[in-house]
């Protein structure tokens, strides 16, 4: 399916763009080991944005893959991921803030790196949720794309490293018009010292409505339910 | 830790009140104070929110949380943070054993989701949290992912989670003392359609300390 439009999101880059039912957001690594972390708001009703908990427990998850439905805090499906080739993504991990980066990195300022400069998704991020009239009240929790964490049986959490390679991609179909902010950024628990994000490329593609075999719908009563709240939304 | 409880006399509390269930509770508990939540019959969910009390933007943070501790349960030794990397709290006596900080606040709508259109119209935590946030001069907007004292969510390694039985029991209590001024709210909740309360929410005591 060729795409109707494409970008490049380089390693420290943020992009901010509106995904509509009828599309899709594929987000696809250029190199391995990439991590995108991303929030989501609704885009015609901002109150309205991205739930973890609702996410995870209408689903009985704590990571996320194709067939999984992203939850707003309103009992509404904003995204389903409709294709996933690496198989888990991390929906427990916070953005990390500049003191994150400056203490796990070091300070490279403008001055001295121009662009090549150590950014924070969650500085980044906030600016553009500033953009849409947002601020700080307004940041959901994040969803680190192509990244995994895992628990132990004691509950002790642990980054699993090489969970994603080159050219491994993700889709994300629009079950509502969503706001979707994203920044190519480091995990914040990859233990990796050096300061090395890597660059994603996004794409928008033409998506038939979930039909009603869908593998989304499928995964649980729980999303067929929430999948006819976000289509009741668009009467 | 837990030998400090011995010491907080419930006769010398500043605050001493029981939360009916589907109740809330707001207050703020100053830097050095502390907050005993008890869980009087047992198996009842507590779901609670902090804020900075002189700046609520800056609020609880669960991923925060979880990262910084690297433990996806919250107990003894845990420490709260904020949006903005800030102590807020630390628990620092808790009987139970286990706080869950990833399954939320039961609402209205995710309720539908859960277990259908029957439900829609019964009373849930984040309608409470909204008219408490109102109170406070917030709105639906503030109100992030919560803790839920004495809830049980385990976690598995292939990354299932599921809501197990309680295990919290008669009178267990956790002790949290603030790193700052906190704005607490709690919303004793209401749910009827989960096992993990035995469908039958009950009442939580809520005592304070101030700094010794």
């Amino acid at each position: 399916m060729s795409a109707l439009l494409t970008r490049a999101l380089p390693g420290g880059a943020t992009a901010a763009l509106v995904v509509r039912p009828g599309r899709a957001l594929r987000i696809t690594a250029q190199e391995d080991g990439a991590n995108v972390a991303a929030l989501l708001v609704r885009a015609d009703a901002p109150s309205e944005r991205y739930s973890m908990a609702d996410t995870l427990k209408a689903q009985f998850v704590a990571y996320l893959t194709a067939g999984n439905a992203l939850y707003s805090d309103m009992g509404r499906v904003l995204m389903s991921i409709t294709r996933d080739d690496c198989g888990w993504h991390d929906p427990l991990s916070p953005l990390p803030s500049d003191a994150d980066v400056s203490a796990r990195y070091g300070v490279r300022t403008y001055q001295q790196a121009r662009n090549e400069m150590h950014r924070s998704a969650r500085r980044q991020l906030v600016v553009e949720l500033s953009k849409q009239g947002l601020g700080r009240r307004d940041v959901p929790p994040a969803i680190h794309f192509f990244s995994k964490v895992a628990s132990d049986d004691a509950g002790r959490l642990r980054f699993v490293p090489g969970n994603s390679a080159a050219g491994d991609a993700v889709e994300l179909r629009a079950e509502l018009p969503t706001l979707v902010l994203l920044h190519a950024g480091q995990h914040p628990l990859d233990p990796a010292e050096e300061y090395a994000p890597r660059a994603v490329s996004l794409e928008l593609v033409a998506v038939p409505p979930a039909p009603a075999d869908d593998p989304v719908r499928r995964f649980r009563p729980e999303n067929e339910r929430g999948l006819a709240a976000s289509e009741e939304a668009l009467i | 830790m837990s030998g400090a409880t011995a010491l907080r006399d419930p006769a010398t509390a500043a605050l001493d009140v029981v939360v009916e269930a589907g109740d809330g509770w707001a207050g703020v508990i100053p830097a050095g104070g502390v907050l005993r939540i008890v869980d009087l019959h047992g198996n009842q969910a507590a779901d609670t929110l902090f804020y900075d009390a002189h700046d609520h933007e800056n609020r609880y943070d669960a991923q925060l949380t979880l990262a910084r501790n690297g433990a996806i349960y919250l107990t003894t030794g845990s420490v709260l943070y904020s949006s903005e990397g800030d102590e807020l709290l630390r628990i620092v006596d808790d009987t139970c054993g286990r706080h869950d900080t990833l399954g939320g606040a039961c609402s209205r709508e995710s309720n539908v989701v859960r277990y259908g259109g029957h439900v829609r119209d019964m009373h849930a935590c984040r309608d409470t949290f909204t008219r408490l946030a109102l109170e406070q001069g917030m709105e639906k907007r503030d109100l992030t992912s919560n803790v839920n004292f004495f809830m049980n969510v385990p976690v598995t390694p292939a990354g299932e989670l599921t809501f197990a039985d309680g295990i919290s029991a008669p009178g267990k209590h956790v002790e949290l003392e603030m790193a700052r001024d906190v704005l607490v709210l709690i919303s004793n909740c209401p749910q009827l359609n989960n096992p993990c309360n035995a469908y039958d929410p009950t009442p939580i005591r809520l005592l304070s300390w101030p700094p010794s």
